[in-house]
C-alpha cells in the first residue's frame, strides 16, 4: 500500500450545462480499498464511469500510473467494473459470463477453464457453471458479476453499489467476503456506496462526496472522529451540531458556557460548528452536570435507547444504555474529547438538530437510499 | 385477471377462428382428398403434386433469398432507428410503416411502371446513353418486388428487439475488452436473434405464397407456387388439385414458422433482455 495508481485531477463534468462534478481531486493508491460515499445523485457513479472510460470529463484529467488515459477506450483500460445491478449477459450461462473477458482476450481454452473454476471457488459458486443467469438469486448474480470482473485480474476493480439490491443479512456477508477477496487478491478496489456503515467497515480510505464535490478524504476513523463540516458529521452517523464561538485555542463557548476542547488553530472569537456524537454523552446526576435538560422522547433500539433531551429549547439526540423516562430531568457532562470543533461551511445550520426527530427517522433514511435504484 | 374473465373476453375470437380459419381449413382438406369428377375419397390429388415440386422449390428459393436480402438491408436500418432519441425513433418507425398504408397491389403496379421497357428507369438510362435494359420480367424484378413489399416486416421486429437490448450490457462488453466489432458479435447480435428469426418468418411466409408479384414483375418462366394455385382455382382447371397444393404449402409454412420459433428462443428469453 504505497504507490499511487490513479489520480483524478480537477475533474469537472457537466450535463446539459448542469455541473455534476465540480473539481474532483483524488489519488488512489495501489492495493487500496477506496470508497466513494455520498447521498444519491452526488456524482459517485459519474466519477466511476469516468475512471472506467464510459464517460469523458468536461475538463480535467485521469492519470493511470502517471499517464493520462483520457483518450483510452474502456476495452483497453486495465480496469474492470461490477455494474450497478450487475448487467450480466442473459444469453450466456454462468461459465460463459465469467469467461467472457478471457475469451475476448483469446486465452487458451485450458487456462480459461482453470481460471473460471478458480473464480467460481472464490465466490462460492462451484457447480453453477451451466446455470442460466435468470435462474440465479440476486446474491448469486452479484457473485457472478464480481467473478466476471475479477477473473481478468484487473489492476483496479470498480464497484458501483454492488450490494444495494441485496437484503441486510446477505449484504453483511457479502461485505466481509468482498473485503476478504480484495485482501487475498491484492487488487485496488474503488467502491461506490451511499451506505455509511458499509463504507466505514470495509474501506482503507473513504471519500465523502456531496453535490459533485469532495467533502472529506480520510481513514474511516478519522472521517468519523474528525468530520470536516456539518455535512460529513451528519452523513457519517448521528451528530448533534451546535453553534459555538472559539474563544481561544482549546476553549469553546456554547450554550452560554465555556468548555475545554482538544481543537486549536482557529481565530479568536471565530464562530464554529460544535459536534457532539450522541453515543459520547453520558447522563450524570443533575448537580454534577454541565447542562440540565428534560427527556422528551425515548426509543428502544436494541443495543441502546435513542433519547431526545431538550436543553433550553435545543433538542439533542443521546444514545445510551442508561434508561431515562420521558419527563425526567437529566444532567450531562461533556469531556474535552467529546467535543469536536468544525469550521463554518455552507452546510452550517442545516444538520444536527433533532427537534423534528421521530422514531421513523431511520426508516426514512433507508427509503431515501432505496429510491435511488 | 381471473380465468373466467379471460375466457369470456376471448370468446369472440375463438368463434371467429372457428368460422373463418378452422372450418375453411377443413373444407380445403376435404377438397384435397376428393375426386373432382366423382366426389369420392382419393389420394390422386396428392400423388399428382410431385409434378409441382420444382415450382415449390423455386418458390422457397425466391422467398429465402428475399428474406435474406431483407435481413441484410433491414438490420442496419433497425439498428440505426433503435439508437436514435425517442422522438426520432417514433418518426422513423412511422416512415417504415408508411408504405404499408398503401395498397399492396398499387405498390407492385408502381414498380411495373418504373421497370417496364418504356418505364421511367429505362427512359432515364436511354437518356444518359446507357440504353434500355431488360428489367421487368426477370427473376431480379421478382426479388425486388418481394424485398420492397416485405422489408417493413423485417425492420419492425428487428427494431423492437434491438431497442430493448440493455445499454449496460454493451458497456459491460466494452469493460471486458470488446472493441466495437466484438461487442456486436458477442452481445448485440446474439441478443437480436429473436428479432432476426421473427423477421425472417414474417418475410418468408407471405413471400413464399405470393402470386401477384411474380405475375406482374416476373417473366413467363417465373411461376411460383402461388401462381399455380391461383390458376388451378381461377381458371377452373382443378380445384381439388389446387386444394391439395394449398394444403402442402400451408404445412410447409407451419413447419418453417415452428422451426424459426425454436431458433428464436422462447419469448421469456427476449423478456430477459429487458429486465
Ligand atoms: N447522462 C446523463 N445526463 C444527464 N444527467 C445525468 C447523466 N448521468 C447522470 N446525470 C445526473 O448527474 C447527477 C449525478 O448522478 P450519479 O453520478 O449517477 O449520482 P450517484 O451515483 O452519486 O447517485 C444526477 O443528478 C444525475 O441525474
Ligand atoms: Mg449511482
Amino acid at each position: 500500500m504505497s504507490k499511487e495508481l490513479i489520480r483524478l485531477q480537477d475533474l469537472v463534468m457537466e450535463f446539459d450545462g448542469e455541473r455534476i462534478l465540480d473539481g474532483i481531486n483524488l489519488y488512489i493508491k495501489d492495493h487500496e480499498f477506496l470508497t466513494l460515499l455520498g447521498p444519491s445523485g452526488c456524482g459517485k457513479t459519474t466519477t466511476l464511469r469516468i475512471i472506467g472510460g464510459f464517460l469523458s470529463a468536461t475538463s480535467g484529467s485521469v492519470l493511470f500510473d502517471g499517464k493520462s488515459i483520457g483518450d483510452v477506450p474502456p476495452y483497453k483500460r486495465q480496469v474492470n467494473t461490477v455494474f450497478q445491478r450487475y448487467a450480466l449477459f442473459p444469453h450466456l450461462d454462468v461459465f460463459d459470463n465469467i469467461a467472457f473477458g478471457l475469451k475476448v482476450a483469446k486465452l487458451p481454452k485450458a487456462e480459461i477453464t482453470e481460471r473460471v473454476q478458480e473464480m467460481l471457488a472464490i465466490v462460492g459458486l462451484r457447480g453453477y457453471e451451466n446455470r442460466r443467469i435468470d435462474s440465479l438469486s440476486g446474491g448469486q448474480q452479484q457473485r457472478v458479476a464480481i467473478a466476471r470482473a475479477l477473473v481478468n485480474r484487473p489492476k483496479v476493480l470498480l464497484l458501483d453499489e454492488p450490494l444495494a439490491a441485496l437484503d441486510l443479512r446477505l449484504r453483511k456477508d457479502m461485505q466481509n467476503e468482498l473485503k476478504r477477496i480484495q485482501q487475498t487478491l491484492g487488487i485496488t478496489f474503488v467502491y461506490v456506496t451511499h451506505d455509511q456503515e458499509e463504507a466505514l467497515s470495509m474501506s482503507d480510505t473513504v471519500v465523502v462526496m456531496d453535490k459533485g464535490r469532495i467533502q472529506q478524504i480520510g481513514k474511516p476513523e478519522d472521517i468519523y472522529n474528525e468530520p470536516k463540516n456539518a455535512f460529513v458529521a451528519d452523513f457519517i452517523g448521528e451528530s448533534n451540531i451546535l453553534d459555538g464561538i472559539m474563544l481561544a485555542d482549546y476553549k469553546v463557548k456554547f450554550f452560554g458556557r465555556t468548555f475545554k476542547c482538544l481543537d486549536a488553530g482557529f481565530e479568536a472569537n471565530e464562530p464554529v460548528d460544535v459536534v457532539i456524537r450522541p453515543e459520547d454523552i453520558d447522563f450524570v446526576p443533575v448537580e454534577e452536570g454541565h447542562l440540565t435538560g428534560t427527556v422528551t422522547s425515548v426509543t428502544f433500539k436494541g443495543l441502546n435507547y435513542d433519547i431526545i433531551v431538550d436543553f433550553k429549547g435545543f433538542k439533542w439526540l443521546i444514545q445510551t444504555t442508561d434508561f431515562q423516562p420521558v419527563g425526567a430531568t437529566v444532567g450531562i457532562r461533556l469531556n474535552p474529547e467529546d467535543i469536536h470543533i468544525m469550521k463554518k461551511s455552507e452546510y452550517s445550520g442545516m444538520f444536527g438538530d433533532y427537534s423534528s426527530y421521530s422514531a421513523e427517522y431511520d426508516e426514512l433514511v433507508e427509503d431515501a437510499g432505496d429510491e435511488e435504484e | 385477471m381471473k380465468k373466467n374473465n379471460s375466457l369470456l373476453l376471448s370468446t369472440p375470437y375463438i368463434i371467429w377462428m372457428l368460422l373463418f380459419t378452422l372450418i375453411p381449413l377443413g373444407v380445403v382438406a376435404f377438397y384435397a382428398f376428393t375426386d373432382p369428377a366423382t366426389g369420392e375419397f382419393t389420394l390422386e390429388n396428392m400423388n399428382a403434386l410431385s409434378a409441382y415440386l420444382p415450382v415449390l422449390w423455386e418458390s422457397i428459393y425466391y422467398a429465402l433469398i428475399s428474406a435474406l436480402i431483407c435481413l441484410l438491408l433491414g438490420y442496419p436500418v433497425a439498428y440505426y432507428i433503435a439508437h436514435r432519441t425517442p422522438a426520432v425513433q417514433k418518426f422513423l418507425h412511422m416512415l417504415v410503416m408508411l408504405p404499408m398504408c398503401m395498397s399492396f397491389l398499387l405498390r407492385t403496379l408502381a414498380w411495373v411502371g418504373l421497370l417496364q421497357d418504356t418505364g421511367l428507369i429505362n427512359r432515364f438510362l436511354d437518356w444518359i446513353g446507357i440504353g434500355a435494359l431488360p428489367l421487368i420480367r426477370t427473376p431480379g424484378a421478382v426479388i425486388l418486388g418481394m424485398v420492397y413489399n416485405y422489408l417493413p416486416y423485417m425492420i419492425l421486429p428487428l427494431y423492437s428487439t434491438i431497442v430493448k437490448i440493455d445499454g449496460r450490457l454493451i458497456e459491460a462488453a466494452e469493460d471486458l475488452g470488446c472493441n466495437g466489432v466484438q461487442t456486436f458479435g458477442r452481445v448485440v447480435l446474439p441478443l437480436s436473434t429473436p428479432g432476426i428469426f421473427t423477421g425472417i418468418t414474417m418475410v418468408f411466409v407471405p413471400a413464399v405464397s405470393t402470386f401477384y408479384i411474380s405475375q406482374k414483375l416476373g417473366g413467363t418462366d417465373t411461376v411460383l407456387i402461388g401462381d399455380v394455385i391461383e390458376r388451378l382455382f381461377k381458371q377452373g382447371q382443378n380445384q381439388n388439385l389446387g386444394a391439395a397444393l394449398s394444403l402442402v404449402l400451408m404445412a410447409l409454412v407451419f413447419v418453417c414458422t415452428d422451426i424459426m420459433n425454436r431458433f428464436g428462443g422462447s419469448s421469456d428469453e427476449e423478456g430477459g433482455v429487458i429486465v
